[in-house]
């Protein structure tokens, strides 16, 4: 895409939003989930820990909020850069 | 003589394979008749399902597309006997949704054709490329069949009282009669009836399961909650009770951290890059619902995946409990006279006769004692109590999910329920992955590039000769499958990891790929994640011509499993690097793509 062309904000705009959407999907996932889980090992949540919770549960509850957020804030911005489908 | 079969749990005198065959012919009989009901004519009428269906509704419909024998039948049980270290099931295959959603479902929406390869085809503007994508999901789907044929061996080894080869063969037989009776497939409707049946199967007995153990009604609760009996945390006691056998610690982790952020990696990627789900983000409304129904189908998918883990554990420490009924290796092991005459045992006999549950009393002392006999530390508690090795000799993990409800003593018709989903699941995941691959194959393959001005009639006959020649490798290949049925899964989720995923990503977020990188790619990352997998579970799958195992991997600590997510930076690098030196992608091309990235002007999907 061109830097001149009329949807760049647009498509900056939905790149910044997956880049942070994935991020957070990477850190309850690999991170707090796998590599991270050693530093949550402090915080106990029934007969286990944190990290035990975010690799079994925890996770799959922040897929679900990402995914409905993206879908939200993304209706939104087709709007206010007029690219929607109305 | 076997007393299960005879043995009443109320409901009359009927016994429990008559309740199961009941189950199992009702629900069959109402997806039928749902299929009837709203038949798909014509193969636009077929697509369109989809269209005019509310997100929700589709997501429940893509849910039970997408959760098969590998999610019901199989996931549980290999995170009962492994625990945390088999968490990577439950984040990879509900994680792909997030990539489904932000990188991928809405602009396929947008492009608006209705099939994978299609888009490949006509965004790297190459019939090569979109005859290497057919291929790719040729190979995908097959691998995924393979693993659904295991889960039905063992979903009817149990419920015909036969071994599972037997089961396998006559699973194979409904599952071809199921995929050409075929038109069901692409009605919603079916689908949601299904999700229905499969989710009442898999929460139903958990819910009871967790009422006894921890008296939370929300399994999902329940496995963070106290046990009953003791007051002490459920896991904790399930940590201490598998520790003494000198079994893995349950909630510690003990794999290697790079295997498993790289076969977590490789199913997220791997679901965003399967055909039969994509599919159904192609003919919702409008490109704004796309992003919904993602997020509809997870939450549909989530009841079960929050509840795996839930049946996993509680599956565990019961059966753990059973085979050392007086809490621990303390008050001795289970007596065989016990398994033998004990109604709540009787699921040991119903299972061995299915050749996927053995014990023997290998030190004659009248006990079955389970405890892990390669573990050096428990070698000193062997020799004094005389016990010559771990005589719970065969426990197949795919068997526990079916088997749960007869292990927790639960009513007959929850267990005529579980059989009825677990069926579901199996079979329609198997069937609309045979019409996929017969679809690909004929229409795609025979009449898209080697014979355009073949008949309906022909390209009718081809897709039925593919699916049987499909069935028939699948069945062969599942009589002795490279793993339980959700490894064998998540080996087909590596191949599409490797193929499919980088093609469609690169596809909508560069122009820089062309032709010839994407080709290159798709190529490149789909060859190198075969060979690896064909190294560590034998070329074609056939036993015993593998080189290295997953015990001891060709590459440091990673598996075949995992590697899906290596072959998809080999991809990625590859396209790049060929691009980089072949000619630029047209302009007409760039702009098709930069037309897919907004949602304006998207009209309903187009046939061919």
């Amino acid at each position: 895409m061109s830097d001149n062309s009329p949807n760049n904000a647009y498509w900056s705009a939905n790149m910044r939003i997956i880049l942070v959407s994935l991020i957070i999907w990477a850190l309850v996932s690999f991170g707090f989930g796998i590599l991270l889980r050693p530093l949550l090992s402090g915080i106990a949540v029934g007969g286990t820990d944190l990290g035990f919770w975010f690799a079994q549960q925890g996770s799959i509850l922040v897929f679900l909020a990402i995914i409905f957020f993206y879908a939200w804030r993304m209706n939104r911005l087709d709007r206010e850069h007029g690219v929607d489908e109305e | 003589m076997n007393t299960a079969w005879t043995k009443n749990r109320g409901w009359g005198q009927m016994d429990q394979f008559t309740i199961n065959l009941l189950f199992v012919g009702g629900s069959f009989a109402l997806y039928i008749g749902i299929a009837i009901w709203a038949r798909a004519g014509t193969t636009s009428e077929f697509y369109a399902a989809g269209r005019g269906v509310h997100p929700v509704t589709n997501g429940m419909a893509t849910a039970a597309d997408w959760m098969s024998a590998a999610s019901f039948i199989s996931m549980a049980g290999l995170i009962a006997f492994v625990g945390y270290d088999n968490s990577t099931y439950l984040m990879g295959w509900t994680g792909g949704y997030v990539l489904l959603a932000l990188l991928l479902a809405p602009y396929l929406r947008k492009f608006g054709k209705f099939t994978v390869s299609e888009f490949i085809g006509d965004r790297f503007y190459s019939q090569t490329a979109r005859i290497v994508a057919v291929i790719c999901l040729i190979v995908a789907s097959t691998t995924y069949v393979i693993g659904q044929m295991t889960g039905v061996g063992v979903a009817f080894g149990r419920f015909l009282e036969v071994d599972s080869t037997t089961g396998l063969l006559i699973g194979a037989c409904i599952v071809f009669a199921y995929a050409v009776f075929g038109g069901m497939k692409g009605v919603t409707y079916t689908q949601v009836a299904q999700y229905v049946v499969l989710i009442f199967a898999y929460t139903i007995p958990a819910i009871f399961i967790s009422l006894q153990l921890t008296g939370n009604p929300v399994p999902a609760l329940g496995l963070f909650g106290d046990e009953t009996g003791t007051g002490e945390p459920l896991l904790a006691k399930l940590d201490g009770l598998v520790s003494e056998l000198g079994f893995a610690n349950y909630t510690a982790h003990h794999s290697n951290t790079l295997d498993m952020v790289l076969f977590t990696l490789s199913l997220m990627i791997g679901t965003a890059g399967l055909p039969h789900v994509i599919m159904r983000f192609f003919t919702v409304p409008k490109v704004s619902d796309a992003r919904w129904s993602a997020g509809w189908a997870l939450v549909f998918i989530a009841l079960l995946y929050l509840t795996a883990p839930a049946v996993g554990a509680m599956a565990r420490l019961n059966i753990t409990q059973m085979m050392w009924p007086n809490g621990g290796i303390g008050g001795g092991a289970v007596a065989v006279e016990q398994i033998q005459n004990d109604p709540r045992y009787d699921w040991m006999d119903t299972w061995q006769k299915t050749g996927l549950l053995g014990w023997e009393d290998k030190n004659g002392d009248g006990r079955i004692q389970y405890y892990n006999d390669t573990n050096p530390d428990l070698e000193a508690v062997a020799a004094e109590n005389g016990w010559v090795g771990n005589e719970l000799t065969n426990f197949n993990r795919d068997i526990l999910v079916l088997a749960n409800p007869e292990i927790a003593n639960l009513p007959s018709w929850v267990i005529g329920l579980v059989a009825a989903g677990g069926l579901a699941a199996a079979l329609s995941t198997a069937a609309g992955l045979l019409l996929a691959i017969s679809s690909a194959v004929s229409h795609d393959l025979i009449k898209g590039a080697i014979n355009p001005r073949i008949s309906e009639r022909g390209e009718l006959l081809s897709a039925r000769i593919a699916m049987a020649v499909a069935i028939v490798i699948a069945t062969y290949l599942g009589l002795n499958p490279p793993g339980f049925a959700a490894q064998t899964v998540a080996l087909a989720f590596g191949l599409a990891a490797a193929s499919i995923f980088p093609a469609l990503m690169m596809g909508i977020f560069s122009t820089r790929i062309n032709n010839v990188g994407a080709v290159a790619g798709m190529l490149a990352g789909l060859i190198v994640t075969l060979v690896y997998i064909f190294l560590h579970k034998g070329w074609l799958f056939i036993p015993d011509t593998n080189s290295f195992t997953d015990a001891d991997p060709l590459l440091g600590p990673i598996k075949s499993t995992s590697f899906g997510a290596i072959g998809a930076a080999v991809n990625f690098a590859v396209a790049y690097i060929v691009a980089g030196m072949t000619k630029e992608t047209p302009q007409a091309i760039k702009d098709l793509v930069e037309s897919v990235r907004i949602p304006r002007g998207a009209g309903v999907a187009q046939d061919h």
